[in-house]
């Protein structure tokens, strides 16, 4: 049988980094992968080399929409690195509080999609709707319902009202059983478990040899967390669990998402309860010479920051790499041998920003358009249904 | 194996190959080694160790070009990062991307924004640049200038 090439990408409103795949199918059967990226790369790296320490907090706030927290949270700790100093306790747990709220909004936001492609409509306004709430806390936190602004190396540029806690606290509380009830309509549901197990697995082994990082290797069985690792913020503070499974299928990396969600909301609540007095800013007058390395735990895996000053204003280099960047070659190892109708799920797994499904058209080898993004929706959305007929539902 | 011993075993293993030796903090460990033996160092670090791979960082200081590798041991919270220093010249060294995975896309980025070759690459595509991008113009180099005269990217602070 002829082999048939299909682009998907490079543009969607909904990335923020537009990616180019291109698959290779063998009938139904993608045989072959490739990904061609840089499409939005906007050179932050160099621009950082040109801006002082403090105002690079705000550049790298800007490399993601999503998870605006981690960069600035990565930066700060590589910054703070360089000479080794610790924060005060109280702005450790104002950190705390803002990257886990930016962690259950980010996931919310993924499972809404996922269930989006997946024709469960009722999942997407479930999952949005409940990200919502979670913006509205941390509007009331910093004033913003995405880029924050809140970080400075040396500590955090807003402190918590304290009038502000309870009303935090409840708003909280108040979304956890619809969470229940949105896990529960999730992970008991027989014809999710038909359509994603099994799907797209990705090994122990295969998630050591790419150094997969976050939800993506902890549904493999790999354990590792930074949080946990090397502990940073008010993470020690606490008790939680680090979320491990061992299937390495689209249905695992889906549950480890929907769990970190309760550990997220336990570690807020636990921040909002137990937050010391202090002060927020340590006040870092010069840089010295020296290197720093900051990493932290990102909703989509480890964000990692290495800055090297040399005794001026500025850094004169700042390395920046974000989680997708590990996770994305692990399209490799679990995209192959797999039907089209399931590489967009697959690839939409490892939450990359997210892959622009709506971009995808399937040509023949003489060019003749055979599907477009829409349709290859629709055949993912078919075989669910097909899969539900089957199995006695509507 | 606690801290103590990986790194005793580490600096054993590959005293000739280490030049320097920082230990700057509880979590943060700088070893500069010789550039020949990147692989078997970072090698035994990924597979012997269970060191995980951060990632890479290539860095121009006229006059000369350094690659850092950074490596996590999770289990006793350590970063190691390996220095390898480079002629600036003609900046040159063995890849590790041919037996470990984790290694393919950041040398390709290191190779088209700083210029560095990868001796046996796999896959020595571009990754970032555009297509249009000229060849030889490495933005990440202190000496990199605008080549693109109709381009308007405002400089500075």
């Amino acid at each position: 049988m002829g082999k048939t090439v299909i682009p998907i990408g490079p543009y969607h409103p909904l990335q923020e980094e537009p990616e180019f795949f291109t698959l290779t199918v063998e009938g139904e059967t993608v045989v072959d992968i490739d990904v061609r990226m840089g499409y939005n790369h906007r050179g932050i790296e160099k621009l950082s080399e040109q801006k002082t320490f403090e105002n690079s907090t705000f550049v790298v706030e800007r490399i993601c929409g999503i998870c605006s927290t981690s960069h600035p949270f990565a930066y700060t700790r590589a910054v703070e690195d360089i000479f080794p100093m610790e924060v005060s306790m109280r702005s450790k747990y104002i950190r705390t509080i803002v990257a886990e709220g930016e962690r259950i909004h980010s996931h919310l936001l993924w499972l809404g999609l996922a269930g989006h492609f997946l024709g469960y409509n009722t999942v997407y306004m479930w999952a949005w709707k409940l990200r919502e709430e979670i913006l509205d806390v941390m509007e009331i936190i910093s004033g913003n319902r995405q880029a924050y602004a809140m970080f400075k190396p040396g500590g955090v540029r807003r402190d918590i009202n304290a009038e502000d806690i309870p009303i935090c606290f409840k708003k909280i509380d108040s979304i956890l059983p619809t969470l229940d009830m949105l896990k529960k309509a999730v992970l008991d549901d027989p014809v999710l478990h038909a359509r994603l197990k099994g799907v797209g697995v990705m090994s122990y082994q295969e998630a050591i040899d790419f150094s997969a990082l976050g939800p993506t290797s902890r549904a493999s069985g790999v354990a590792r967390d930074v949080r946990k690792d090397s502990p940073y913020g008010a993470y020690q503070e606490m008790e939680w669990n680090m979320i491990v499974t061992k299937n390495g299928d689209v249905f695992d990396k889906a549950v480890v998402r929907i769990l970190e969600m309760f550990e997220s909301a336990k570690i807020m609540k636990y921040c909002l309860n137990n937050i010391p007095d202090g002060e927020i800013d340590a006040k870092i007058l010069d840089v010295p010479p020296g290197e720093g390395i900051g990493h932290i735990e990102a909703p989509r895996g480890e964000t990692f920051h290495y800055v090297r000053s040399d005794g001026t204003n500025r850094p004169i280099r700042h390395k920046v790499r974000a989680p997708t960047f590990m996770n994305l070659p692990t399209y490799k190892a679990t995209v192959k041998g797999q039907t089209i109708s399931d590489a967009t799920i697959i690839l939409a797994a490892i939450d990359p920003c997210y892959c622009c499904t709506e971009r995808i058209a399937v040509k023949d080898n003489k060019g003749r358009m055979l599907y477009d993004g829409n349709d290859l929706v629709q055949l993912s959305r078919s075989k669910t249904e097909k899969m539900k007929k089957r199995m006695g539902g509507r | 194996m606690t801290r103590e011993e990986i790194l005793l075993d580490f600096t054993s293993r590959f005293n000739e190959d280490i030049l320097d030796f920082e230990d700057k903090s509880n979590t943060r460990v700088y070893v500069r080694i010789k550039p020949g033996a990147i692989v078997r160092a970072g090698t035994y670090l990924f597979r012997n160790i269970g060191a995980r791979f951060n990632t890479a960082t290539g860095i121009d200081v006229p006059p000369d070009m350094e690659i850092l590798y950074h490596f996590t041991v999770e289990d006793i919270n350590l970063l190691i990062s390996l220095k390898v220093t480079l002629d600036r010249e003609k900046p040159e060294i063995e890849s590790l991307a041919k037996d470990i995975e984790a290694f393919n896309w950041i040398e390709r980025e290191m190779s088209e924004l700083l210029g560095i070759t990868f001796v046996g690459h796999p896959d020595p595509r571009r990754l970032l640049l555009a297509d249009s991008w000229p060849e030889g113009v490495c933005p990440l180099r202190q000496d990199y200038e605008e080549w693109d005269e109709s381009a308007d990217r405002t400089r500075g602070v």
